[in-house]
Protein backbone atom coordinates (compact mmCIF):
# COMPACT_ATOMS: atom_id res chain seq x y z
CA UNK A 1 0.00 0.00 0.00
CA UNK A 2 1.10 3.39 -0.46
CA UNK A 3 -0.97 6.30 1.30
CA UNK A 4 -0.62 9.94 1.50
CA UNK A 5 -0.58 11.34 5.45
CA UNK A 6 -0.86 14.58 6.35
CA UNK A 7 0.41 15.11 9.95
CA UNK A 8 0.58 17.91 12.41
CA UNK A 9 3.88 18.89 13.63
CA UNK A 10 4.41 21.45 16.17
CA UNK A 11 7.77 21.63 17.51
CA UNK A 12 6.90 22.08 21.15
CA UNK A 13 4.17 24.02 23.82
CA UNK A 14 4.45 27.48 22.34
CA UNK A 15 4.90 26.81 18.47
CA UNK A 16 2.80 27.82 16.08
CA UNK A 17 2.04 24.29 14.09
CA UNK A 18 0.91 23.09 11.10
CA UNK A 19 0.12 20.14 8.79
CA UNK A 20 2.82 18.65 6.90
CA UNK A 21 1.98 15.57 3.76
CA UNK A 22 4.15 12.48 3.71
CA UNK A 23 3.73 10.10 1.23
CA UNK A 24 4.29 6.37 2.71
CA UNK A 25 5.33 3.04 0.69
CA UNK A 26 5.49 -0.32 1.73
CA UNK A 27 2.79 -0.27 3.57
CA UNK A 28 1.35 -3.64 4.61
CA UNK A 29 -2.58 -3.89 4.95
CA UNK A 30 -1.49 -6.00 8.37
CA UNK A 31 0.29 -3.45 9.71
CA UNK A 32 -1.41 -1.45 12.94
CA UNK A 33 -1.79 2.65 12.51
CA UNK A 34 1.07 2.72 14.78
CA UNK A 35 3.25 0.75 12.97
CA UNK A 36 2.50 2.84 9.78
CA UNK A 37 3.51 5.87 12.03
CA UNK A 38 6.93 3.67 13.27
CA UNK A 39 7.56 2.90 9.40
CA UNK A 40 6.41 6.98 8.49
CA UNK A 41 9.69 7.78 11.60
CA UNK A 42 12.09 5.30 10.31
CA UNK A 43 11.30 6.81 6.64
CA UNK A 44 11.93 10.44 8.24
CA UNK A 45 14.85 9.11 10.66
CA UNK A 46 16.53 7.92 7.37
CA UNK A 47 15.89 10.91 5.90
CA UNK A 48 17.57 12.59 8.53
CA UNK A 49 14.50 14.57 9.93
CA UNK A 50 12.79 14.97 13.22
CA UNK A 51 10.66 11.44 13.68
CA UNK A 52 6.95 12.46 14.38
CA UNK A 53 5.91 12.19 18.00
CA UNK A 54 3.11 10.65 19.13
CA UNK A 55 1.76 8.71 22.73
CA UNK A 56 1.37 5.20 22.73
CA UNK A 57 1.94 2.08 25.27
CA UNK A 58 0.43 -1.42 25.36
CA UNK A 59 -0.56 -1.09 21.92
CA UNK A 60 -3.54 -4.14 23.37
CA UNK A 61 -6.15 -1.07 23.56
CA UNK A 62 -6.55 -0.61 27.08
CA UNK A 63 -3.65 0.92 28.42
CA UNK A 64 -5.12 4.77 26.68
CA UNK A 65 -2.53 6.33 25.52
CA UNK A 66 -2.87 6.73 22.00
CA UNK A 67 -4.58 9.44 21.26
CA UNK A 68 -4.74 10.40 17.40
CA UNK A 69 -7.94 12.65 15.61
CA UNK A 70 -7.56 10.21 12.26
CA UNK A 71 -9.53 12.09 9.29
CA UNK A 72 -11.67 14.13 11.89
CA UNK A 73 -12.48 11.25 14.28
CA UNK A 74 -10.84 10.25 17.75
CA UNK A 75 -8.84 6.59 17.36
CA UNK A 76 -10.18 7.11 13.58
CA UNK A 77 -13.17 5.25 11.51
CA UNK A 78 -13.61 2.00 13.44
CA UNK A 79 -16.63 2.25 16.36
CA UNK A 80 -15.12 1.11 19.71
CA UNK A 81 -11.66 1.17 18.64
CA UNK A 82 -8.44 2.37 19.97
CA UNK A 83 -6.01 3.98 17.19
CA UNK A 84 -3.20 0.62 18.19
CA UNK A 85 -6.57 -1.65 16.99
CA UNK A 86 -6.65 0.74 13.91
CA UNK A 87 -5.56 -1.61 11.21
CA UNK A 88 -3.96 -0.37 7.53
CA UNK A 89 -6.82 -2.96 5.92
CA UNK A 90 -9.17 -0.29 7.42
CA UNK A 91 -7.89 2.20 5.15
CA UNK A 92 -7.51 1.97 1.01
CA UNK A 93 -4.52 1.68 -0.75
CA UNK A 94 -3.74 6.12 -2.12
CA UNK A 95 -5.77 7.12 0.46
CA UNK A 96 -5.26 10.93 2.07
CA UNK A 97 -5.03 10.53 5.99
CA UNK A 98 -5.28 13.31 8.08
CA UNK A 99 -3.66 12.65 11.62
CA UNK A 100 -4.01 15.69 14.03
CA UNK A 101 -3.48 15.81 17.93
CA UNK A 102 -6.53 15.74 20.44
CA UNK A 103 -7.77 19.67 20.01
CA UNK A 104 -8.66 21.15 23.53
CA UNK A 105 -7.40 24.30 25.59
CA UNK A 106 -7.58 21.89 28.56
CA UNK A 107 -4.55 19.68 26.36
CA UNK A 108 -1.87 21.15 25.07
CA UNK A 109 0.14 19.89 22.90
CA UNK A 110 3.82 18.59 23.80
CA UNK A 111 4.90 17.89 20.02
CA UNK A 112 3.60 17.03 17.20
CA UNK A 113 0.67 14.26 18.12
CA UNK A 114 2.02 14.41 21.90
CA UNK A 115 -0.91 16.07 24.13
CA UNK A 116 -0.85 16.50 27.97
CA UNK A 117 -3.70 14.72 29.31
CA UNK A 118 -2.41 15.51 33.13
CA UNK A 119 -6.08 17.75 33.63
CA UNK A 120 -8.29 14.22 33.72
CA UNK A 121 -5.32 13.36 36.97
CA UNK A 122 -6.23 16.61 38.19
CA UNK A 123 -10.00 15.71 38.08
CA UNK A 124 -9.08 12.47 39.46
CA UNK A 125 -7.68 14.18 42.45
CA UNK A 126 -10.21 16.13 43.18
CA UNK A 127 -12.74 13.13 44.54
CA UNK A 128 -11.91 10.06 42.50
CA UNK A 129 -11.40 7.60 45.43
CA UNK A 130 -12.99 6.37 48.07
CA UNK A 131 -12.24 6.15 51.93
CA UNK A 132 -11.19 2.47 53.00
CA UNK A 133 -9.59 1.24 56.06
CA UNK A 134 -6.60 -0.09 56.08
CA UNK A 135 -7.01 -2.58 59.10
CA UNK A 136 -7.87 -5.92 58.61
CA UNK A 137 -9.76 -7.43 55.73
CA UNK A 138 -13.35 -7.73 55.75
CA UNK A 139 -15.09 -10.70 54.56
CA UNK A 140 -15.69 -10.44 51.01
CA UNK A 141 -19.48 -11.39 51.09
CA UNK A 142 -20.22 -9.12 53.59
CA UNK A 143 -21.24 -6.19 51.05
CA UNK A 144 -23.52 -7.53 48.71
CA UNK A 145 -23.67 -5.74 45.50
CA UNK A 146 -26.55 -6.54 43.08
CA UNK A 147 -24.93 -8.35 40.07
CA UNK A 148 -26.70 -5.53 37.35
CA UNK A 149 -25.00 -2.49 39.77
CA UNK A 150 -21.81 -4.26 39.51
CA UNK A 151 -21.91 -4.57 35.86
CA UNK A 152 -22.70 -1.20 35.47
CA UNK A 153 -20.26 0.14 37.60
CA UNK A 154 -17.67 -1.61 35.61
CA UNK A 155 -18.80 -0.44 32.11
CA UNK A 156 -18.22 3.14 33.39
CA UNK A 157 -15.29 1.78 34.72
CA UNK A 158 -13.96 0.56 31.34
CA UNK A 159 -12.90 4.19 30.91
CA UNK A 160 -9.24 4.13 29.60
CA UNK A 161 -8.81 8.15 30.72
CA UNK A 162 -7.80 8.33 27.03
CA UNK A 163 -9.54 11.89 26.21
CA UNK A 164 -11.07 11.02 22.94
CA UNK A 165 -14.28 12.43 24.46
CA UNK A 166 -13.19 15.29 24.72
CA UNK A 167 -11.38 15.47 21.37
CA UNK A 168 -14.60 13.90 19.44
CA UNK A 169 -17.17 16.43 21.45
CA UNK A 170 -17.70 19.98 19.22
CA UNK A 171 -17.49 21.89 22.49
CA UNK A 172 -14.53 20.26 23.94
CA UNK A 173 -16.16 18.68 27.21
CA UNK A 174 -15.06 16.52 29.44
CA UNK A 175 -18.48 15.08 31.02
CA UNK A 176 -17.97 11.55 29.60
CA UNK A 177 -14.97 10.78 31.42
CA UNK A 178 -15.59 12.80 34.69
CA UNK A 179 -19.18 10.98 34.21
CA UNK A 180 -17.40 7.67 34.34
CA UNK A 181 -15.09 8.40 36.87
CA UNK A 182 -17.67 9.67 39.03
CA UNK A 183 -20.02 6.68 38.39
CA UNK A 184 -17.96 3.90 38.72
CA UNK A 185 -17.06 4.36 42.19
CA UNK A 186 -20.58 6.54 43.20
CA UNK A 187 -22.65 2.90 42.25
CA UNK A 188 -20.85 1.05 44.29
CA UNK A 189 -21.34 0.89 48.46
CA UNK A 190 -18.06 1.64 48.70
CA UNK A 191 -18.43 4.77 46.95
CA UNK A 192 -21.72 5.93 48.92
CA UNK A 193 -19.64 8.25 51.87
CA UNK A 194 -18.25 10.85 48.78
CA UNK A 195 -20.59 10.22 46.42
CA UNK A 196 -22.17 14.14 46.14
CA UNK A 197 -19.08 15.37 47.83
CA UNK A 198 -17.43 13.51 44.44
CA UNK A 199 -19.26 14.95 41.99
CA UNK A 200 -19.38 18.75 43.32
CA UNK A 201 -15.51 18.24 43.76
CA UNK A 202 -14.62 16.30 39.98
CA UNK A 203 -17.45 18.88 38.16
CA UNK A 204 -15.54 22.27 39.99
CA UNK A 205 -12.53 20.62 38.82
CA UNK A 206 -13.60 19.87 35.43
CA UNK A 207 -14.70 23.53 34.59
CA UNK A 208 -11.24 24.96 36.40
CA UNK A 209 -9.50 23.31 34.03
CA UNK A 210 -11.26 24.73 30.85
CA UNK A 211 -13.06 22.64 28.85
CA UNK A 212 -16.49 23.00 26.74
CA UNK A 213 -19.97 22.52 28.04
CA UNK A 214 -21.88 19.46 27.36
CA UNK A 215 -24.89 20.13 24.63
CA UNK A 216 -26.38 16.16 24.58
CA UNK A 217 -24.85 15.80 20.91
CA UNK A 218 -23.60 12.21 22.57
CA UNK A 219 -20.65 12.29 20.19
CA UNK A 220 -18.29 11.55 23.00
CA UNK A 221 -20.36 8.28 23.20
CA UNK A 222 -20.30 7.49 19.85
CA UNK A 223 -16.81 8.17 19.51
CA UNK A 224 -15.18 6.71 22.76
CA UNK A 225 -12.84 3.62 22.16
CA UNK A 226 -14.72 1.71 24.92
CA UNK A 227 -18.08 3.03 23.93
CA UNK A 228 -19.08 4.71 27.69
CA UNK A 229 -22.75 5.84 27.32
CA UNK A 230 -24.25 8.94 27.86
CA UNK A 231 -26.49 7.61 30.57
CA UNK A 232 -23.27 8.41 32.86
CA UNK A 233 -23.61 11.92 31.99
CA UNK A 234 -27.47 12.09 33.34
CA UNK A 235 -26.50 10.42 36.18
CA UNK A 236 -24.17 12.98 36.83
CA UNK A 237 -26.24 15.56 36.32
CA UNK A 238 -28.48 14.31 39.15
CA UNK A 239 -25.58 13.20 41.41
CA UNK A 240 -24.08 17.28 40.83
CA UNK A 241 -27.70 18.83 40.89
CA UNK A 242 -28.48 17.23 44.02
CA UNK A 243 -25.46 18.14 45.71
CA UNK A 244 -25.81 21.63 44.86
CA UNK A 245 -29.47 22.04 45.39
CA UNK A 246 -30.39 19.20 47.59
CA UNK A 247 -27.36 18.46 50.17
CA UNK A 248 -26.98 20.14 53.45
CA UNK A 249 -24.55 22.85 52.98
CA UNK A 250 -24.20 23.74 56.52
CA UNK A 251 -24.66 20.64 58.61
CA UNK A 252 -23.09 22.03 61.45
CA UNK A 253 -24.44 25.40 61.50
CA UNK A 254 -26.70 26.97 64.69
CA UNK A 255 -30.08 26.60 64.53
CA UNK A 256 -33.04 28.49 66.74
CA UNK A 257 -36.83 27.12 67.81
CA UNK A 258 -39.55 29.30 67.32
CA UNK B 1 -29.34 32.59 47.74
CA UNK B 2 -26.43 31.35 48.09
CA UNK B 3 -27.52 28.16 46.53
CA UNK B 4 -28.75 30.04 43.48
CA UNK B 5 -25.25 31.33 42.80
CA UNK B 6 -23.42 28.05 42.84
CA UNK B 7 -25.82 27.52 40.19
CA UNK B 8 -24.59 29.62 38.04
CA UNK B 9 -20.89 28.74 38.75
CA UNK B 10 -20.93 25.78 36.82
CA UNK B 11 -22.03 24.90 33.70
CA UNK B 12 -24.15 21.68 34.91
CA UNK B 13 -25.95 24.76 36.57
CA UNK B 14 -26.43 26.58 34.06
CA UNK B 15 -27.37 24.08 31.91
CA UNK B 16 -30.22 23.60 34.54
CA UNK B 17 -30.86 26.92 34.12
CA UNK B 18 -31.71 26.52 30.51
CA UNK B 19 -33.27 23.53 30.93
CA UNK B 20 -36.16 24.47 33.39
CA UNK B 21 -36.27 27.73 31.87
CA UNK B 22 -36.78 25.45 28.51
CA UNK B 23 -39.62 23.47 30.11
CA UNK B 24 -40.94 26.59 30.85
CA UNK B 25 -41.01 27.92 27.51
CA UNK B 26 -42.34 24.73 26.39
CA UNK B 27 -45.49 24.36 28.59
CA UNK B 28 -46.26 28.21 27.54
CA UNK B 29 -46.29 26.51 23.59
CA UNK B 30 -48.27 23.67 24.42
CA UNK B 31 -50.94 26.34 25.84
CA UNK B 32 -50.09 28.62 23.28
CA UNK B 33 -51.09 26.44 20.59
CA UNK B 34 -54.11 24.71 22.38
CA UNK B 35 -55.42 28.12 22.70
CA UNK B 36 -55.08 29.18 19.13
CA UNK B 37 -57.11 26.41 17.58
CA UNK B 38 -60.17 28.07 19.02
CA UNK B 39 -60.16 29.71 16.01
CA UNK B 40 -61.29 26.61 14.18
CA UNK B 41 -64.28 26.04 16.37
CA UNK B 42 -66.36 29.14 15.11
CA UNK B 43 -68.24 32.01 16.83
CA UNK B 44 -71.14 32.31 19.06
CA UNK B 45 -74.82 33.27 18.33
CA UNK B 46 -74.13 36.69 18.61
CA UNK B 47 -71.25 36.46 15.95
CA UNK B 48 -68.37 36.73 18.74
CA UNK B 49 -65.67 34.07 17.37
CA UNK B 50 -64.39 31.87 19.94
CA UNK B 51 -60.75 33.04 19.87
CA UNK B 52 -61.80 36.90 20.51
CA UNK B 53 -63.90 35.72 23.67
CA UNK B 54 -60.75 33.60 24.65
CA UNK B 55 -58.38 36.47 24.66
CA UNK B 56 -60.94 38.27 26.64
CA UNK B 57 -61.02 35.66 28.94
CA UNK B 58 -57.39 35.50 29.26
CA UNK B 59 -57.24 39.30 30.31
CA UNK B 60 -60.05 38.79 32.37
CA UNK B 61 -58.19 35.76 34.20
CA UNK B 62 -58.67 35.66 37.89
CA UNK B 63 -60.74 38.91 38.36
CA UNK B 64 -62.45 40.00 40.67
CA UNK B 65 -60.22 38.81 42.58
CA UNK B 66 -57.40 40.45 41.31
CA UNK B 67 -57.02 43.47 39.11
CA UNK B 68 -58.13 42.58 35.57
CA UNK B 69 -54.88 41.50 32.88
CA UNK B 70 -53.01 40.23 36.49
CA UNK B 71 -52.54 37.28 35.55
CA UNK B 72 -51.77 37.98 31.79
CA UNK B 73 -48.87 40.39 32.82
CA UNK B 74 -48.04 37.91 35.64
CA UNK B 75 -47.57 35.31 33.34
CA UNK B 76 -45.62 37.44 30.90
CA UNK B 77 -43.00 38.33 33.48
CA UNK B 78 -42.56 34.75 34.30
CA UNK B 79 -42.10 33.81 30.08
CA UNK B 80 -39.66 37.18 29.71
CA UNK B 81 -38.01 36.15 32.76
CA UNK B 82 -37.40 32.69 32.05
CA UNK B 83 -36.22 33.74 27.83
CA UNK B 84 -33.99 36.25 29.47
CA UNK B 85 -32.56 33.40 31.35
CA UNK B 86 -32.68 31.14 28.65
CA UNK B 87 -30.40 32.89 26.68
CA UNK B 88 -27.94 34.65 28.98
CA UNK B 89 -26.61 31.11 30.55
CA UNK B 90 -26.83 29.72 26.52
CA UNK B 91 -24.65 32.41 25.39
CA UNK B 92 -22.48 31.81 28.70
CA UNK B 93 -22.19 28.02 27.84
CA UNK B 94 -21.28 28.83 24.52
CA UNK B 95 -18.51 31.34 25.13
CA UNK B 96 -17.07 28.92 27.24
CA UNK B 97 -17.20 25.61 24.48
CA UNK B 98 -15.49 28.13 21.94
CA UNK B 99 -12.84 28.86 24.47
CA UNK B 100 -12.18 25.14 24.87
CA UNK B 101 -10.86 24.12 21.86
CA UNK B 102 -8.74 27.69 20.57
CA UNK B 103 -8.04 25.62 17.48
CA UNK B 104 -10.31 23.82 15.42
CA UNK B 105 -9.09 20.50 13.29
CA UNK B 106 -8.10 20.50 9.90
CA UNK B 107 -10.83 17.89 9.46
CA UNK B 108 -13.41 16.85 11.36
CA UNK B 109 -16.36 14.39 11.24
CA UNK B 110 -19.13 13.52 13.30
CA UNK B 111 -21.18 10.35 14.24
CA UNK B 112 -23.77 10.91 16.21
CA UNK B 113 -24.47 14.54 16.59
CA UNK B 114 -27.69 15.23 15.24
CA UNK B 115 -28.51 18.21 12.81
CA UNK B 116 -31.58 19.72 14.73
CA UNK B 117 -28.84 19.30 18.12
CA UNK B 118 -25.58 20.86 16.34
CA UNK B 119 -28.30 23.84 15.23
CA UNK B 120 -29.73 24.87 18.43
CA UNK B 121 -28.13 28.44 18.39
CA UNK B 122 -28.82 29.27 14.94
CA UNK B 123 -32.66 27.87 15.59
CA UNK B 124 -32.26 29.64 18.76
CA UNK B 125 -31.45 32.80 17.05
CA UNK B 126 -34.47 32.73 14.74
CA UNK B 127 -37.04 31.81 17.40
CA UNK B 128 -35.66 35.07 19.27
CA UNK B 129 -36.24 37.28 15.78
CA UNK B 130 -39.63 36.00 15.40
CA UNK B 131 -41.17 36.11 18.79
CA UNK B 132 -40.27 39.83 18.52
CA UNK B 133 -41.98 40.34 15.15
CA UNK B 134 -44.89 38.18 16.53
CA UNK B 135 -45.43 40.54 19.57
CA UNK B 136 -44.94 43.48 17.81
CA UNK B 137 -47.27 41.84 14.80
CA UNK B 138 -49.97 40.33 16.81
CA UNK B 139 -49.92 41.86 19.98
CA UNK B 140 -49.44 45.43 20.12
CA UNK B 141 -49.78 45.72 16.33
CA UNK B 142 -47.08 48.10 15.50
CA UNK B 143 -45.81 45.90 12.61
CA UNK B 144 -48.82 46.39 9.89
CA UNK B 145 -48.93 43.14 7.79
CA UNK B 146 -53.12 43.71 7.40
CA UNK B 147 -55.74 45.78 9.64
CA UNK B 148 -55.41 45.65 13.26
CA UNK B 149 -57.45 46.39 15.76
CA UNK B 150 -56.99 45.44 19.48
CA UNK B 151 -58.74 42.44 20.86
CA UNK B 152 -60.41 41.38 17.27
CA UNK B 153 -57.99 38.02 17.02
CA UNK B 154 -59.95 36.68 14.48
CA UNK B 155 -60.39 39.47 11.80
CA UNK B 156 -56.39 40.53 12.45
CA UNK B 157 -55.64 36.80 11.76
CA UNK B 158 -57.42 36.75 8.97
CA UNK B 159 -56.50 39.93 7.31
CA UNK B 160 -52.63 39.25 7.52
CA UNK B 161 -52.69 34.95 7.37
CA UNK B 162 -54.79 35.70 3.73
CA UNK B 163 -51.39 37.04 2.80
CA UNK B 164 -49.30 34.17 1.23
CA UNK B 165 -46.13 36.16 2.51
CA UNK B 166 -47.02 36.20 5.89
CA UNK B 167 -48.69 32.65 6.22
CA UNK B 168 -44.91 31.62 4.43
CA UNK B 169 -43.26 33.43 7.16
CA UNK B 170 -45.21 32.38 10.52
CA UNK B 171 -44.95 28.88 8.69
CA UNK B 172 -41.21 28.72 8.28
CA UNK B 173 -40.47 29.86 11.73
CA UNK B 174 -42.50 26.72 13.08
CA UNK B 175 -40.06 24.71 10.95
CA UNK B 176 -36.86 26.42 12.59
CA UNK B 177 -39.33 25.96 16.38
CA UNK B 178 -39.97 21.97 15.34
CA UNK B 179 -35.99 21.72 15.19
CA UNK B 180 -35.24 23.77 18.24
CA UNK B 181 -37.91 21.51 19.93
CA UNK B 182 -36.82 18.05 18.94
CA UNK B 183 -33.38 18.59 20.25
CA UNK B 184 -34.19 20.72 23.26
CA UNK B 185 -37.16 18.93 24.71
CA UNK B 186 -35.35 15.39 25.00
CA UNK B 187 -31.91 17.42 25.71
CA UNK B 188 -33.70 19.06 28.80
CA UNK B 189 -34.97 15.19 30.68
CA UNK B 190 -31.06 14.47 30.25
CA UNK B 191 -29.59 18.12 31.69
CA UNK B 192 -32.01 17.41 34.73
CA UNK B 193 -30.64 13.94 34.86
CA UNK B 194 -33.85 12.46 34.15
CA UNK B 195 -33.50 10.14 31.35
CA UNK B 196 -31.58 7.17 31.43
CA UNK B 197 -31.51 3.34 29.57
CA UNK B 198 -34.94 2.63 30.61
CA UNK B 199 -36.69 5.95 29.41
CA UNK B 200 -34.48 6.95 26.57
CA UNK B 201 -36.89 5.88 24.43
CA UNK B 202 -40.19 6.99 25.88
CA UNK B 203 -38.33 10.59 26.04
CA UNK B 204 -37.18 10.96 22.30
CA UNK B 205 -40.77 9.42 21.44
CA UNK B 206 -42.72 12.27 23.89
CA UNK B 207 -39.97 15.03 22.24
CA UNK B 208 -40.77 13.68 18.70
CA UNK B 209 -44.97 13.88 19.10
CA UNK B 210 -44.83 16.87 21.11
CA UNK B 211 -42.84 18.92 18.44
CA UNK B 212 -44.87 17.76 15.64
CA UNK B 213 -48.13 18.43 18.03
CA UNK B 214 -46.81 22.00 18.85
CA UNK B 215 -45.70 22.66 15.52
CA UNK B 216 -48.51 21.32 13.16
CA UNK B 217 -50.62 22.76 15.90
CA UNK B 218 -49.20 26.03 14.98
CA UNK B 219 -48.79 25.67 11.34
CA UNK B 220 -52.49 24.59 10.70
CA UNK B 221 -53.74 28.09 11.47
CA UNK B 222 -51.96 30.12 8.92
CA UNK B 223 -52.12 27.24 6.11
CA UNK B 224 -56.27 27.28 6.74
CA UNK B 225 -56.14 31.28 6.44
CA UNK B 226 -53.73 31.06 3.04
CA UNK B 227 -55.81 28.29 1.62
CA UNK B 228 -59.21 30.36 2.11
CA UNK B 229 -61.29 27.99 3.95
CA UNK B 230 -61.73 30.08 6.82
CA UNK B 231 -64.94 31.86 7.08
CA UNK B 232 -64.46 35.54 6.64
CA UNK B 233 -64.73 37.75 9.91
CA UNK B 234 -68.27 39.14 10.69
CA UNK B 235 -68.25 42.78 12.45
CA UNK B 236 -69.39 43.05 15.64
CA UNK B 237 -69.99 45.55 18.44
CA UNK B 238 -67.31 45.10 21.26
CA UNK B 239 -70.52 45.35 23.78
CA UNK B 240 -71.16 41.78 22.86
CA UNK B 241 -67.20 41.02 24.29
CA UNK B 242 -67.61 42.50 27.61
CA UNK B 243 -70.97 41.88 27.93
CA UNK B 244 -69.74 37.76 28.46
Amino acid sequence: MKIRVHVWRQENRSDTGKMETYTVDGVLPDMSFLEMMDHLNEQLLSQGNRPVAFDHDCREGVCGMCSMVINGEAHGPMQETTTCQLYMRHFEDGADIYVEPWRSRAFPVIQDLMVDRSAFDRIIEAGGYISNHSGPKPEPNSMPIAPEVAEQALDAATCIGCGACVAACPNGSAMLFTAAKVTHLGLLPQGQPERYLRAKSMVEKMEEEGFGSCRNYAECEAQCPKGISIAFIGRLNADYLRATLLEPMDRRGKMEAQ
Amino acid sequence: MKRFALVFKSSIGKKFIAAITGLILFGFLIGHMAGNLKVFTGSTEAGVPHIDEYGHALRELGSPFVPREFVLWGARTVLLVSLVFHIVVVIQLARQSAAARPLPYVRNRQRAASLPARWMMYSGMLILAFVIFHILHFTTGTIKLGTFEHGYIYSNLHSSFSKLPVAAIYIAMMIALGFHMFHGVWSLFQTLGLDNPDRNRALRWFAISATLVIALGFVMVPVSFVLGIMPDPVEYAVQLLNEK
